[in-house]
């Protein structure tokens, strides 16, 4: 069992923490006891704004800088300290950072050549390197003489010619305009599908992470706030930050009343009740005023916060009829689809954002006060 | 508003009254005295000033002047041999002494190898002067030595600056990308840091070389009897009747000085 | 220490999350670094300090001995070359007097100072501002033009000058020859020329720091300034004047240095008479014999140098705080 949970284990960080500065005034804890462990094959990226510790956590893989505190791991084995050349592990960097002195064939033939292989097999991991990315013809051009997108490539096609074992890529695509950016994004993911490496991947843009990703690690401040597949860190942030910062989300206080398992109901201050997502931690956050637990059911006085979509609801054929009601405030039509910023009665604002079908959808206007329909499981408590 | 139109110019921010034909003056007369050094020295006849008909012959003189040939021999010597210990131990200094954060000492490191740019050269001279003559009495040694040493030593500023610029410049992921190729720290160090700091460290060899080509004060304090260089020949023979054959060695030496800035700019530009 | 909550513990990870390993690896990786950092500054450090920095302590132990009879110095502690820099002995009656001698010295290296920064002046920061506003393509060749008398010998350049003044040089003959004089004009060896030739070979230290400045100006703050309805004059001393002031600081500094320490100048064109303070101190070790008296004024060189240095890093230093 051990055993077998290890091996699928690619790159594990056990309660690192990182501190940066050493006199004791100028000190920044760049990442604060960050636990991770990432699995082989996956395609697994760490999402954050800048300055949310997710370089860092990639240059401690890397070897570039060591934790402070705690240890990765790197199929099971401790790298901790060991200098960036003994480690399996190759970088694509933001700035491509392919030698200048270098043609594009001896950039990529680096990596090898240090390894110590055999030149003809040094000149063949080159040829099926430059065919794996498509830039046979430019083997022989320096990194000048070439455009980003294809100095994007080369860097890719460098870093993965030593073989290894995992693949960092640092915000490789921030350079690229919006339509060589999509591009990217899809050959990215078919040279990981290809070549079955590990690939982790560090962003601030959550599409990108969205469109991309296995897994997601959502960082902040040092922290990591939530893992998981795409589809679970948007449909249950399990946090404020988590909410806001993938796609957009209304935020509700309300009571949260009886919880089973993982669904429970939440009152909100206009005295609707929802029914609701509850996250693991959810309780335990507001542990102060809960009354009492008995056998995974528990019944509490907690206030919480409520995440809902703006595109997971929709207005109500009338004023009465649906769950919430406010009044518009503004329209911004998107062509695709429409938004509709109301102020509900107890005076929080709420956005709902409708698709523009052509069969009579409910048109509101400016002042108008409308219904919102909600519907069972849309609603999303967060852990604080 | 009128009062700019009616100069007849387009009126410009950029233009100030006067400034342009001072400019002009001023590379009038920094060219001019050189220019008249330059042609004098192709002077057929005995003057310095009255042009009698263009002539080799001062060249020809200089050339076979064996105080001129034995003075050229030494300059290029020592310039070669101090440019190059200056250059070696200026590119080392630069590489710890850039792209790290300020440890305790660097501060004094820097202070230290920039020392010779601040202390007028008399002062180092006269220094010299007395240190020398203390290790020549102790020792009975009094060779080549003292001025290459002298030289080395206030050449290492000039070499040192166009490195420290250059690694300063340069983008230090490379160097990382390398240690991430698995190379060693030695490895990095040959195939990438050293083929991209090489325009640097050969244009601060340039310089050091053409610094120490054209010292006059330190190398008069410190030369032994009959170790004259170039310029510290020129200067006892300007104390005597001018003839040409200065002029003649002053454009041989110029001309060596204009081609290695040239290089040095080249270098310094270099990609 | 405790072991990982889940998963195994292989040997290598049992000291992993020992905090204080991990401290002390960072440290001794840092201390190996600095090391290396030394080690590589050594040459560089050890010849500095063995054939510039170091002696010039020399310098200063010497200026406190005796003077030995035929030059060099006999070991017994003396202040007498201190004394000697601004007082002596009269010969006749051994009262103490003002050294009017050196004082002339100390005077005229003062003022021809400050007259050739003056003059660098008057014709550098014309020039800077023409290269600095000419189009880039022909600046790079004005801006070369500058550069290479920079690096090109100073005594040539000062033979340069030389010739052209000196009674039989190019000016004379030329006045001569055109029958405007008789006689030639006297400028070799003289304070003027002296001036002149300073002038001539340090002018580009004038102008690459006040071309340095002037090219970071930014042109529409000037325009924002005539906008504004300023006239030329106003403009250039309210608006230009003190965006320019760094480089101009900078360019007197860089003049006024070497001009109170020139040596070849002055001894080329100003002969055995017009003495600058190099030649003052030269002399002790020559003919004077002197070599304590040399040593003290080399050190009063020095501190005066340094004295306009540390003005330079004082008035540097405020401005960068006022800047932000």
């Amino acid at each position: 069992m051990h055993d077998m949970a290890v091996e699928a284990r690619a790159v594990e960080a056990r309660a690192v923490t990182k501190i940066f500065g050493s006199d004791d005034s100028a000190e920044v804890t760049a990442l604060d006891d960050v636990t991770v462990s990432i699995r082989e094959n996956e395609f697994f990226t760490l999402l954050g704004p800048s300055g949310c510790g997710k370089t860092t956590l990639l240059r401690l893989i890397a070897g570039f800088d060591h934790p402070t505190r705690g240890e990765i791991r790197l199929h099971g084995e401790d790298i901790s300290h060991l200098p960036p050349y003994q480690r399996r592990v190759n970088t694509v960097f933001q700035s491509y950072a392919l030698f200048p002195h270098m043609t594009v064939a001896e950039n990529i033939a680096f990596g090898p050549e240090m390894l110590g292989q055999p030149r003809a097999e040094v000149a063949r991991t080159v040829d099926e390197m430059l065919g794996l990315v498509r830039m046979e013809e430019f083997s022989a051009r320096r990194p000048e003489q070439i455009s980003g997108g294809q100095q994007q490539r080369v860097a890719l096609a460098r870093a993965l010619a030593a073989h290894p074992r995992v693949l960092l890529l640092d915000e490789p695509l921030s350079a690229l305009d919006l339509k060589l950016r999509k591009e990217m994004q899809i050959e990215l993911k078919r040279l990981q599908h290809e070549t079955g490496i590990t690939f982790v991947f560090v962003t601030h843009d959550q599409e990108e992470a969205l469109t991309m990703s296995d897994r997601i690690a959502v960082m902040n401040a040092g922290r990591i706030l939530q893992i998981g597949a795409p589809r679970e860190i948007y449909d249950h942030p399990a946090e404020r930050f988590v909410a806001n910062f993938i796609g957009e989300s209304n935020l509700l206080r309300g009571e949260l009343g009886v919880v089973t398992s993982a669904t429970g109901t939440v009152t909100l201050s206009s005295g609707v009740t929802l029914s609701a997502s509850v996250p693991d931690g959810a309780v335990r956050a507001g542990a102060g005023r809960t009354s009492g637990q008995t056998s995974g059911q528990t019944s509490s006085q907690t206030l919480v916060n409520v995440a809902i979509r703006p595109e997971h609801v929709q207005l109500a054929a009338s004023p009465d009829a649906g769950t919430l009601s406010g009044r518009v405030e503004n329209v911004v039509y998107f062509g695709t689809d429409t938004l509709y910023h109301l102020r509900l009665v107890t005076g929080e604002p709420f956005t709902v954002r409708m698709q523009n079908t052509r069969d009579g959808s409910p048109d509101a206007r400016i002042g108008d006060t409308v219904g919102v329909s909600i519907r069972a499981g849309v609603a999303q408590v967060l852990q604080d | 508003m009128s009062g700019w139109r009616n100069r007849g110019q387009p009126f410009s921010s950029r233009r100030i009254p006067g400034f342009a034909g001072i400019a002009l003056a001023t590379f009038a007369l920094l060219y001019a005295p050189i220019a008249i050094l330059v042609i004098y020295s192709f002077n057929a006849g005995l003057s310095i000033a009255i042009w009698e008909g263009f002539s080799l012959k001062w060249y020809v003189q200089a050339w076979n002047n064996e105080a001129v040939q034995e003075a050229t021999l030494r300059s290029l010597g020592v310039a070669s041999v101090a440019a190059t210990v200056a250059t070696l131990a200026a590119t080392m200094a630069a590489l710890a002494t850039t792209r790290t954060r300020p440890f305790r000492g660097m501060t004094a490191i820097y202070t230290l190898i920039n020392q010779p740019l601040m202390v007028p050269e008399i002062v180092t001279a006269v220094a010299l002067l007395i240190f020398f003559a203390i290790i020549k009495v102790a020792t009975g040694y009094t060779g080549i030595v003292y001025l290459v040493a002298a030289h080395t030593a206030f050449c290492i500023p000039f070499a040192y600056l166009p490195i420290r610029a250059r690694l300063e410049s340069m983008d230090l992921s490379l160097e990382r990308a390398a240690a991430d190729l698995y190379a060693t720290p030695w490895m990095t160090f040959r195939r990438v840091t050293l083929p991209l700091l090489w325009p640097g460290i050969m244009a601060g060899f340039m310089l050091a070389f053409v610094i120490s080509l054209d010292d006059v004060v330190i190398t008069e304090f410190v030369k032994s009897a009959g170790q004259e260089t170039l310029p510290t020949y020129m200067l006892g023979q300007i104390r005597r009747v001018m003839t040409p054959e200065v002029n003649a060695i002053s454009t041989a030496l110029l001309l060596a000085g204009v081609v290695f800035v040239t290089l040095f700019f080249a270098l310094s530009r270099k990609r | 220490m405790s072991a990982p909550p889940s998963g195994p513990a292989p040997a290598a990870s049992s000291s992993g999350l020992d905090p204080g390993r991990a401290a002390r690896l960072a440290g001794e990786v840092a201390r190996r670094d600095i090391r290396t950092r030394w080690m590589l500054s050594l040459p560089a450090i050890a010849i500095v300090t063995a054939a510039a920095a170091g002696p010039l302590l020399i310098v200063l132990v010497y200026s406190f001995l005796t003077p030995g009879p035929y030059g060099n110095v006999e070991w017994r502690f003396s202040p007498d070359a201190w004394i000697n820099v601004v007082l002596q002995k009269d010969i006749f009656d051994d009262t103490w007097q003002w050294a009017d001698a050196h004082l002339r010295i100390f005077w005229r290296s003062l003022e021809l100072s400050f007259l050739t920064t003056a003059l660098t002046l008057v014709l550098g920061v014309p020039t800077a501002w023409f290269i600095a506003t000419r189009n880039e393509r022909t600046r790079v060749v004005w801006l070369f033009l500058i550069t290479i008398p920079f690096w090109t010998n100073l005594l040539i350049r000062t033979i340069a000058v030389m010739e052209l003044i000196r009674n039989e040089g190019v000016i004379n003959s030329a006045l001569i020859g055109l029958g405007l004089i008789e006689q030639p004009i006297q400028m070799m060896f003289t304070d003027f020329a002296i001036a002149l030739g300073m002038t001539y070979v340090y002018l580009p230290l004038m102008v690459l720091p006040v071309y340095a400045s002037i090219e970071k100006l930014d042109f529409r703050l000037v325009e924002a300034g005539y906008d504004l309805y300023a006239s030329r004059r106003k403009m250039f001393l309210r608006i230009i004047l003190p965006l320019v002031k760094p480089g101009i600081i900078a360019g007197s500094i860089l003049v006024f240095i070497p001009s109170l320490g020139a040596y070849v100048t002055p001894r080329v064109l100003g002969g055995g008479k017009n003495l600058m303070l190099g030649n003052l101190i030269e002399l002790q070790f020559g003919q004077g014999r002197n070599w304590p008296l040399g040593a003290a004024l080399a050190i009063t060189l020095m501190a005066m140098v340094m004295v306009a240095l540390l003005y330079y890093v004082h008035v540097t230093g405020r401005g960068r705080r006022w800047h932000g």
